[in-house]
């Protein structure tokens, strides 16, 4: 007996471990970034700016992440066209919200319409999109599948780039992508009304006795803060669709698609069900992501944008909804924002010289013992080498830690979850009032939880 | 008399509607190629279309084609022998081109800067490779030593990176090795950004070409263009001999049919791969080099901006074939070029490339040279 109360007190560690580990991490980094900005000498706006595109970037690449998870963690869909989708549901929404008469130099038409119906466009237009690319591309293979995906993203952008497309009038209707050179949002920013009303207007006063805090400054936490709570509807909508009957088959796809086939389930329709639920997200994000800025180009949408966020979703941890934030969270933080910072600060401390014009001129002064100009090379070119550094961390993660920080583990087809799995058992065997203590808490145990439950669930 | 005739008829056509109705996507296809293929005879024929200006397209298209097909062969037998579509293949040729264009550089300009500056491809300053007048005609040394050198380089490169990278992975299965290939792909064009820096550079004087008249005009070939069709030309009949008469080509084809069965037969795997990334990594740094000698212009991402279209030109082909991989590039690179034909200009081309490897893999998936690996 006490052997069980052990299990399942380990079972509730493990069970808060998850959320645990995020909260911790999080909170590890907003520290590091308060200590940061303290060492950078940042006024409090600053620091609040800071911390708020900090939060606004984990956000968003925590979203796009749980719906790549649902794609390849779930599905078992290897996707590598994530900017493509995203790119469509930006687009879409920016066409159908731009007024009808432009204003300005430089503007293309759109269709008008308000904001949120805009957006609910773009989502669907995603969504179609993804349906259209999925038909054809479900019977590939996983390899051929992501060569499709990505070319497929790369057209799009392509198309949006194309001069052709730059204003077109169809059905009566004109509007146009801008072309290379993009389109400007001049539409009513609904986060500035949401800032005018008056619920809103106490507390602003009353953070203003502290801190210098402009409209754009709070319009900015506002959205970071609408952005929270749209992630946490992600990760419940997706939690949810994981754990529902519709999530086992997709699992089960990934698994084994012929057996799921076989076992009279039309894979097909889930792959293609999942795909489209994925893709709708995805322009979702693609929405949210660049909603606030003055306008957009295509070159947003280069393929090093897919490629940062399956490095978050192989950080995290592909196959888990909570891996997915974590991901997102360390990849911002670590990997996105972190070298930046650590050169500020760097910058603030030591004065590291006039860095040499070229790679040769830092590498030939080496040869006579002098490590001067290729550290302030290596130092003026710290972008580069923080995508260096991002590829070479994928490898190292793929050779060391394929399954991420919080991946796949043990979870196959079992409705419940993952870490709590043995303890599960022990409860539901124990319900059953059936002697088996001697195995609870083995292998053996858990398959047979999982299996119980799936008869439950039908 | 008239009954087996009459069954063979009906025969024929049922197996017909059944091509119509179990693949009616390959009979759209068929249709709509074949109807592009008319228009543009019917074209030329009535002077609707420009003679000339097809040509060049067909020129440039056969050029361009060459050039991805000579790259896609190995990404082609890296595919088919070590199980993995190879994302890094772009950023090889992109690593190649830069190290022998260092070279050719220093060659033909050792007398006007510094050793440094020009083995960096000239990274900034007033020297250009136009400056230097570098050509094959011009400074053929130069051409001819910086050639081998982006091949030597490049196997020496893509021997290094499968020896960190790919070996540790060699048994975690295609989308693993394809991950951290991406991965690769990505480091190693930031290094070369690190080390080349980001700017785009005339690499050559264009020789003055000849005239071969077409019905309506002109068509201009130069000695860029002939290098580039005589050499993509001798490399593919080398790696076909290779592969036909060696051993060595006996045993990759051996194991891209099943590695397993190779081991156990005796089959020395790991020598067969280090020789698959021997030949692959030196195909793809020449064929970098070449495509910087024939469009004079390199910069760091044309590699990467050329692997999709590999990709293209090698499922096409049928992944792991050799000859695939040649027809394939030939077939992709004159398609995208002919598309102008109807297609604006801009980057339909690209789509239009991109379209076909779509299209292609419905139709098709298993490539057109399907069943023929490593051949």
């Amino acid at each position: 007996m006490s052997a069980r109360t052990d299990l399942r007190e380990s079972a509730r560690d493990l069970l808060a471990a998850d959320a645990a580990k995020i909260a911790a991490v999080m909170l590890g980094i907003y520290v590091t970034y308060l200590l940061v900005g303290l060492i950078l000498g940042y006024s409090a706006n600053g620091m609040i700016n800071t911390l708020q595109r900090l939060t606004f970037l984990v956000a968003i690449y925590a979203m796009v992440v749980l719906a790549l998870n649902l794609h390849w963690g779930y599905t078992g869909l290897f996707n590598i066209g994530v900017a493509g989708f995203m790119a469509v549901g930006l687009y879409t929404m920016a066409m159908l919200a731009k007024p009808v008469e432009p204003t300005g130099g430089a503007q293309y038409p759109g269709l008008g319409l308000p904001v949120p119906i805009a957006i609910l466009g773009g989502v669907l237009a995603a969504a179609l999109v993804g349906f259209v690319v999925a038909l054809p591309a479900l019977r590939l293979r996983a390899d051929y599948f992501a060569i499709v995906t990505i070319a497929f993203a790369e057209i799009v952008r392509l198309l949006y780039t194309a001069s052709p497309f730059q204003e077109f009038t169809i059905f009566g209707y004109t509007m146009g992508t801008g072309g290379g050179r993009g389109i400007l949002f001049n539409f009513q920013d609904p986060v500035v009304t949401i800032y005018r009303l008056p619920i809103f207007e106490g507390p602003v006063t009353f953070v203003n006795q502290y801190v210098e805090f402009g409209p754009a400054d709070a319009q900015g936490v506002i959205y970071v803060g609408l952005l929270v709570v749209v992630l946490a509807g992600y990760y419940l909508l997706l939690k949810r669709t994981g754990e529902s009957p519709f999530g086992r088959v997709l699992k089960a796809i990934r698994e084994d698609e012929e057996a799921t086939n076989a076992l009279g389930k039309n894979t097909n329709a889930f792959k293609i069900k999942s795909f489209m639920l994925g893709c709708a997200l995805m322009g979702l994000v693609g929405i949210l992501w660049q909603f606030r800025r003055a306008g957009i180009t295509p070159d947003a949408f280069r393929p090093h944008v897919t490629f940062y966020i399956w490095i978050a979703l192989i950080i995290g941890g592909a196959g888990s909804n909570t891996g997915s934030i974590l991901g997102a969270g360390i990849f911002t933080a670590g990997l996105f924002e972190g070298p930046q910072y650590l050169r500020r600060i760097i910058q603030s401390q030591i004065s590291v010289g006039q860095p040499p014009g070229t790679f040769a001129d830092a590498v030939g002064p080496m040869f006579a013992l002098n490590f001067q100009p290729i550290t302030s090379y290596l130092f003026n070119n710290m972008l580069t080498l923080q995508f260096v550094f991002m590829g070479v961390v994928l490898v190292w993660l793929m050779q060391n830690r394929p399954d991420g920080l919080l991946g796949y583990r043990t979870e196959t087809a079992a409705a419940v979850p993952l870490g709590k799995r043995s303890d599960e058992v022990s409860e539901t065997v124990h319900r059953a009032d059936e002697p088996s203590e001697t195995v609870s808490g083995t292998d053996g145990t858990s398959e047979t939880a999982s299996r119980e439950d799936e008869v439950s669930d039908q | 008399m008239g009954g087996p005739v009459i069954a063979a008829i009906g025969e024929s056509y049922s197996r017909g509607r059944s091509v119509v109705a179990e693949r009616p996507l390959t009979v759209v296809v068929g249709i709509a190629g074949l109807l592009l293929l008319f228009d543009l005879g019917s074209g030329m024929a009535t002077g609707r279309y420009s003679v000339s200006r097809i040509g060049r397209f067909v020129w440039d298209g056969l050029m361009y084609g060459l050039i991805i097909g000579l790259a896609g062969i190995g990404l082609s037998l890296t595919y088919g022998i070590l199980q993995f579509a190879n994302f890094a293949h772009g950023d090889y040729i992109t690593s190649g081109a830069f190290m022998g264009w260092g070279v050719t550089y220093v060659i033909a300009g050792l007398s006007s800067a510094n050793v440094g500056h020009l083995l960096l491809v000239a990274p900034q300053g007033n020297i250009s490779g136009g400056l230097l007048e570098i050509g094959v005609t011009s400074t053929p040394l130069a051409v001819l030593v910086g050639l081998v050198v982006a091949g030597l380089a490049t196997i020496l490169l893509v021997l290094l990176l499968d020896r960190i990278v790919y070996r540790p992975m060699r048994d975690a299965g295609g989308i693993p090795l394809l991950i951290a290939s991406i991965g690769v792909a990505f480091a190693l064009r930031y290094v070369v950004v690190l080390v080349y820096s980001t700017r785009t550079r005339g690499t050559t004087l264009r020789p003055p070409g000849t005239a071969i008249n077409l019905v309506d005009g002109p068509l201009l070939i130069d000695a860029h263009d002939v290098t580039l069709l005589v050499a993509t030309v001798a490399l593919m009949i080398g790696v076909h001999l290779l592969l036909q008469r060696t051993k060595l080509g006996k045993a990759m084809r051996a194991m891209s049919d099943n590695r397993d069965l190779a081991l156990v037969t005796g089959i020395p795997t790991e020598r067969v791969i280090r020789w698959t990334w021997i030949i692959g990594g030196g195909l793809s740094g020449m064929a970098g080099y070449l495509m910087v000698l024939w469009t004079g212009t390199i910069d760091y991402q044309f590699g990467w901006l050329l692997l999709l279209l590999i990709f293209a030109a090698v499922i096409l082909g049928g992944i792991g074939s050799v000859y695939g991989s040649i027809f394939g590039g030939l077939v992709i690179g004159i398609a995208m070029r002919l598309s102008l034909v109807w297609l604006p200009t801009g980057d339909f081309d690209l789509v239009a490339a991109f379209g076909i490897m779509i299209l292609a893999l419905l139709v098709k998936p298993q490539g057109l040279f399907a069943g023929r690996t490593t051949a």
